[in-house]
């Protein structure tokens, strides 16, 4: 919607486009409270934003400029409404969707912001909730969106995308982005609820977008097409009466075939090209587990040397992590221990739980009580939201 | 280059709903054609009813026949009154049987 609104009014009036959403969510609330939810509020909310638009437009016809290209047409009633409607068309707005995260990942504004300003404008993403997701304080990255969003303002039309030689440049970070934007939603910081489907769905559809235009169709957003459908394909096993449920001890029966299936279509499709990206290796990885048919058939032998791989492409102390506890599946706990306690960065997971617990349930299977237990313990001092805790807490207790 | 006033009279598309739907993608595909070649400098549409006023008082008005009454105005810069005329040509309105008065704007 931001997205659409945007085209109208122009990249230098985001923060307007922002305002008659936010206007409409209010308008929704207020109504629906009273009326109730209506048959389709997607819908009902487009066509809210889409009159408020048309009002702001009739009210501020010559206060602003507003998107060059469409010059006249906004500001003569004979073209307003049915300009300003056929870019609220499904076909415009999926356009306009991909245009504006071009646009968000300007090369004139840092990456880290990049990041920030997809999460924020096409994602509404509070600056708290990016400060969560990027591991820095929220007082930062409110700064950093406003000095971004100036930087955009400078162009005033959306990027265009046809012919462009910036794609690829671009693409990258956009990437990056969404794999951040599912993550939150995988295995979010959120303090009421510790998976939020919701968000990934929003980054699958944002992915799915990009994977069916021909200019971003290329192998690595097929690939992180693909992982992000696999993990997805394993939500429903990832929480199991109202508890996290780790994933061997999950029921894989719950995970969505069909899902799984349109993964491993999105992986066939990623196996063009010649660069192998760190989310061919993740979806592999992610292959691996939907595919064993029982936690004990998983090949933890092809998954390590897969984290091996990736520790080289994304030298991350959580990818490393995760490598130590591959290789503690291969090899044995303390195999896996000496690999944790060789993390090279390993101070940046010191507020990271699941660090802590992975070490607990090394030194638990070890026979190290005393160990496992002040693992878990730390783990549950630093749990985000009640589901983690109450898990932390039963691991706690197997001590 | 001179600006023209065009006056549009007439063509009131009555029917069902896609076909006014469709009369009124064509306004909008003149329009935009017109404004991408920078000829557009304004205008608007109409309401049918009003006022007409005089020295001596206000009728409810225009009373003219409903194809003399008229239903906008847009202003358009053209090298010269043909090319204006030219311009026009294009006009929806003139399939519907309505018409485009073209006025060169009087340089005082």
């Amino acid at each position: 919607m931001v997205a659409a609104l945007t085209r109208i009014f122009g990249v230098h009036n985001l923060a307007l486009a922002e305002d008659v959403v936010q206007d409409a969510l209010c308008r929704a609330l207020e109504v629906w409270r009273f009326h109730g939810v209506p048959e389709n509020p997607g819908a009902w909310l487009m066509a809210t934003a889409k009159n408020r638009a048309i009002d702001v437009l009739r009210h501020q016809r010559t206060a602003r400029d507003y998107a060059p290209e469409l010059g006249r047409l906004l500001e003569t009633e004979w073209t307003l409404a049915p300009v300003v409607t056929e870019l609220f068309s499904q076909h415009e707005i999926e356009d306009d969707v991909l245009r504006m995260m071009f646009t968000c990942c300007n090369p004139r504004v840092s990456e880290e912001a990049q990041v920030a300003l997809v999460l924020n404008v096409m994602s509404g993403f509070t600056a708290s909730e990016i400060a969560q997701v990027c591991l820095c304080s929220e007082a930062a990255i409110e700064k950093r969106l406003a000095r971004a969003k100036a930087t955009l303002a400078e162009s005033k039309t959306l990027f265009e995308i046809a012919g462009s030689s910036e794609i690829a440049a671009r693409l990258d970070v956009i990437h990056r982005a969404l794999y951040l934007l599912f993550s939150e939603g995988y295995h979010g910081a959120h303090p009421e609820t510790a998976l939020r489907s919701e968000l990934c769905v929003e980054a699958i559809r944002l992915t799915e977008i990009l994977a069916h235009h021909e200019a971003t169709a290329v192998p690595q957003t097929f690939a992180l097409a693909a992982l992000m459908t696999l993990h997805a394909a394993r939500l429903p096993g990832r929480v199991q009466g109202g508890e996290l449920s780790p994933l061997l001890e999950q029921d894989r029966s719950s995970w969505d075939r069909a899902l799984i299936d349109r993964g491993v279509r999105w992986l066939e499709l990623s196996a063009t090209g010649d660069r192998l990206s760190e989310y061919h290796v993740e979806a592999a990885i992610a292959v691996e587990h939907t595919t064993a048919a029982r936690a004990e058939d998983t090949r933890w032998d092809r998954i390590a040397s897969l984290y091996d791989t990736l520790h080289v492409l994304r030298p991350t102390p959580v990818v490393a992590l995760n490598r130590a506890i591959a290789i503690a599946q291969r090899d044995g706990p303390e195999r896996g221990l000496v690999a944790i306690d060789a993390i090279p960065d390993k101070a940046r997971l010191e507020a990271y739980p699941f660090f802590f617990a992975a070490v607990g349930e090394l030194e638990l299977r070890r026979g190290h009580m005393d160990a496992a237990r002040s693992g878990f313990e730390r783990a549950h001092e630093l749990a985000r939201n009640p589901e983690e805790r109450r898990f932390f807490q039963s691991r706690i207790a197997a001590t | 280059m001179s600006q023209f006033l065009y006056l549009f009279r007439g063509g009131n598309v009555e029917g069902p709903p896609e076909q006014m739907q469709q009369h009124m993608q064509k306004w909008v595909g003149w329009m935009k054609q017109l404004s991408e070649t920078g000829n557009l400098k304004g205008g608007e549409p109409l309401e049918k009813g009003g006022k007409v006023v005089t020295q001596k008082n206000v009728t409810d008005g225009p009373f003219a026949e409903a194809k003399d009454v008229v239903g906008g105005y847009i202003l358009v810069e053209a090298k010269d009154l043909p090319h204006a005329v030219e311009i026009s040509r294009g006009c929806p309105i003139l399939a519907v049987g309505g018409s485009v008065e073209v006025r060169p704007v009087s340089k005082m």
